[in-house]
């Protein structure tokens, strides 16, 4: 038989005992929306990971150190590592350089230094930090009390949270004041200058082209937002900032650095190098690439990428339980199709004894019935696919309620990609298949004169 | 006149059942031939083997022993699906109890063995309507058998065994469930085909008038055994 004629016949034959056939075919759209739901829960929380971690700069950006110095974390270089490039200095002209690297978004500076911070008559020393704008979009603000920074210039500054305590008994009362940093600039001096610094040349050597002076300035910042969490976690460092500004207007301050001395001692005071370096890439699968290309340049590198694979692990073991979870609905509901179908045979033994008398192959019998399971599983999985869609979106909206009674911002727990819903659907109509294997076959070998006997 | 060809010879067939240790021989040791275009009746009581003789010959059963060959062709060796091919196109049944699918019109009833026989859709459609008004049926076509006399019932049953336009019509029983017009009616149809379209039949019943007045010939079945084998006209 054709099987358009197949599907025909089986599509009729589940229209005639509608209400057992819908039973069982939702009884597997509910064995499906609770695979679903399990499984998208699974992802859903995944990809919440993922993204947090991602938006956090931590897994998509490579940390770079000049090999001149020694902070920083830096790894061993292996045994079998090529010799070390000359080491160079983390000036601008690396930073542009690094910029012009393919798959990198962003360089930026890691511009952290301990300031004291006047508010109200009140002297707290602290570490801030320059935030770069595309912190902006890294979530870690979301929830915060305030807005982010105006502009990428703007003379305005974050709190965190412990900190505006110090400063004030109500930290939300703190935005819209103003502060004020006392930080010591640091201004390269021309040769001219240098010999009339402090330091006679006996001391500083008559090579020293120029020098570099450090003056105390004050900084009058407007408080824009209180934030909770400590973002600089990972965009620009390993955290335990207080206060933090615009990158480009901590970059403007010029607040002297521990490398200045370095820069100066080389000979090159007028062309400050960094720290370190952050260097972003478009996702964190490019981070090797980047990470490698950085290296031939002759820099320190360091990522967080391994931690991401441990990460991958971890959520595979937990969607794999998940799906062991919700596959049981889905067993006990081809149970409810092998019981629908064996019930059907008896009913319809008759009929299977006409269709083999009007010359029905024994396979023919068995493709209806095959057809009549898969088209049961086939809309049960349909049917089981948006039902755990709700159920998923039913949990994504009782989190969301629950987090924002919490003050936190609500966040989207289940999602259901396309390979989930279709390898949902496909799924069921296996299991529907496996479970319409024995009752066709036994329709199959019906003695179609013993079948036509039967009243 | 030349002597018609001979379509079916069973030879020496037997078919026994095993009902636990006791074993019953339905039909035993029947040899018969059936010509082309004839029109023969299996007569005999109730249990006397002549549906299970049929149901070997329409190839639904097998015999136990002995051959049924249609076209020199011994059934009882064909294979499953030769077998389903065999009563696809080669046969067509009617059945005492008509035998209708009850969620089916009575066009789509007699569409079915187009259906299994994988006929091209456009030309089911005059195949079906075809054989509808050959059996006088051509006004019914979308009620289901709930909604046609029993007599009706059985017309479609013929429209759906000559749909597939088949060598051999089996009838078992075909007037069993009819009053006496309406069985008449049906034989009366089975004797036009013979007629018109050169259908070799074999009908099983039960009663001895009818078989008399419309079969060419009469095998008399008793115990399962063949007791008389006479041509009536």
């Amino acid at each position: 038989m054709k099987t358009r004629d197949l599907s025909e016949l089986a599509v009729r034959n589940l229209r005639e005992a509608v209400l057992r056939n819908s039973l069982t075919t939702l009884g597997v759209a509910v064995g499906v929306a609770s695979l679903v739901a399990m499984l998208s829960l699974g992802v859903g929380l995944q990809t919440l990971a993922s993204q947090r971690l991602t938006r956090s700069g931590l897994f998509d950006a490579v940390f770079v150190t000049s090999q001149r110095n020694f902070r920083g974390p830096r790894p061993p270089a292996p045994a079998d590592s090529a010799p070390k490039k000359e080491s160079r200095p983390l000036d601008e002209d690396a930073r542009q350089q690094l910029s012009k690297l393919s798959n990198v978004t962003e360089v930026y500076p890691q511009i952290r230094f301990v300031t004291e911070v006047r508010y109200a008559g009140k002297s707290e020393t602290t570490s801030v930090l320059g935030l770069p704008d595309s912190s902006r979009s890294s979530g870690a603000f979301e929830g915060m009390t305030g807005a982010y920074f105006s502009s990428p210039t703007a003379e305005e500054a974050i709190l965190q949270i412990e900190f505006a305590r110090v400063l004030a008994d109500q930290p939300p009362s703190l935005v819209g004041k103003d502060l004020t940093l006392r930080y010591a600039e640091r201004a390269a001096l021309s040769k001219d200058n240098g010999r009339d610094s402090f330091f006679p040349e006996s001391m500083i050597g008559s090579a020293t082209p120029g020098g570099i002076s450090i003056v105390p300035r004050e900084k009058t910042l407007r408080i824009v937002g209180v934030i909770e969490s400590d973002p600089s976690a990972g965009i620009g460092g390993f955290g335990g900032t207080r206060v933090y500004l615009p990158l480009k207007t901590a970059e403007q301050l010029h607040v002297a650095q521990p490398d200045d001395l370095q820069a100066f001692l080389s000979g090159n005071p007028a062309k400050p190098s960094y720290m370190a370096l952050t260097v972003r890439v478009h996702s964190p699968k490019d981070v090797l690439q980047v990470e490698a290309a950085i290296k031939q340049l002759g820099f320190a590198t360091f990522s967080l990428l391994d931690a991401t694979k441990g990460l991958r692990l971890v959520f595979t073991v937990f969607d794999l339980f998940l799906g062991l979870f919700g596959s049981l609905a889905l067993t006990v509901a081809s149970l409810g199709i092998i019981n629908t179908l064996v019930m059907a045979i008896l009913e319809r033994r008759r009929e299977i004894g006409i269709l083999k008398a009007l010359g029905a192959t024994d396979r023919d019998v068995r493709s209806l019935f095959f057809a009549e399971a898969g088209a049961m599983g086939l809309f049960g999985g349909f049917f089981g696919v948006a039902l755990g869609w709700l159920i998923g979106s039913a949990l994504t909206w009782g989190t969301t309620i629950y987090l924002r009674r919490q003050n936190l911002p609500g966040v989207k727990i289940s999602y259901i990609p396309w390979w989930l819903a279709v390898g949902a659907i496909v799924f069921a109509i296996a299991v529907s298949l496996l479970a319409g294997l024995y009752p066709a076959a036994r329709a199959a070998r019906l003695n179609p004169v013993e079948a036509l006997r039967y009243e | 006149m030349p002597a018609a060809p001979t379509l079916i010879q069973a030879e020496s067939v037997f078919r026994e059942y095993r009902l636990g240790e006791t074993v019953i021989r339905a039909v035993d040791d029947v040899s018969l031939t059936v010509e082309k275009g004839e029109f023969l009746a299996l007569l005999g009581s109730s249990g006397s083997g002549k549906s299970t003789l049929l149901s070997m010959m329409a190839g639904l059963d097998r015999p136990t022993s002995g051959a049924i060959r249609v076209r020199n062709r011994n059934l009882a060796e064909l294979e499953p699906d030769e077998l389903a091919r065999y009563r696809r196109e080669t046969v067509g049944m009617v059945f005492q109890s008509f035998n209708l699918l009850p969620r089916m019109t009575l066009e789509e009833n007699v569409e079915l063995p187009l259906r299994l026989a994988e006929v091209d859709r456009h030309d089911r459609e005059s195949r079906v309507a075809e054989a509808l008004a050959r059996v006088r049926l051509g006004a019914r076509t979308r009620h289901r058998p709930s909604e046609l006399s029993g007599g009706e019932q059985q017309r479609g049953a013929l429209a759906r065994a000559l749909v597939n336009r088949p060598a051999i019509l089996f009838a078992d029983e075909p007037t069993g469930n009819l009053d006496s017009v309406n069985g008449e009616q049906i034989l009366l149809l089975l004797r036009e085909f013979q007629d018109s379209l050169g259908m070799t039949i074999i009908m099983v019943t039960h009663e001895r008038p009818l078989a008399q007045k419309f079969a060419n010939r009469i095998a008399l079945l008793s115990d399962g055994r063949l007791v008389s084998d006479g041509a009536q006209r």
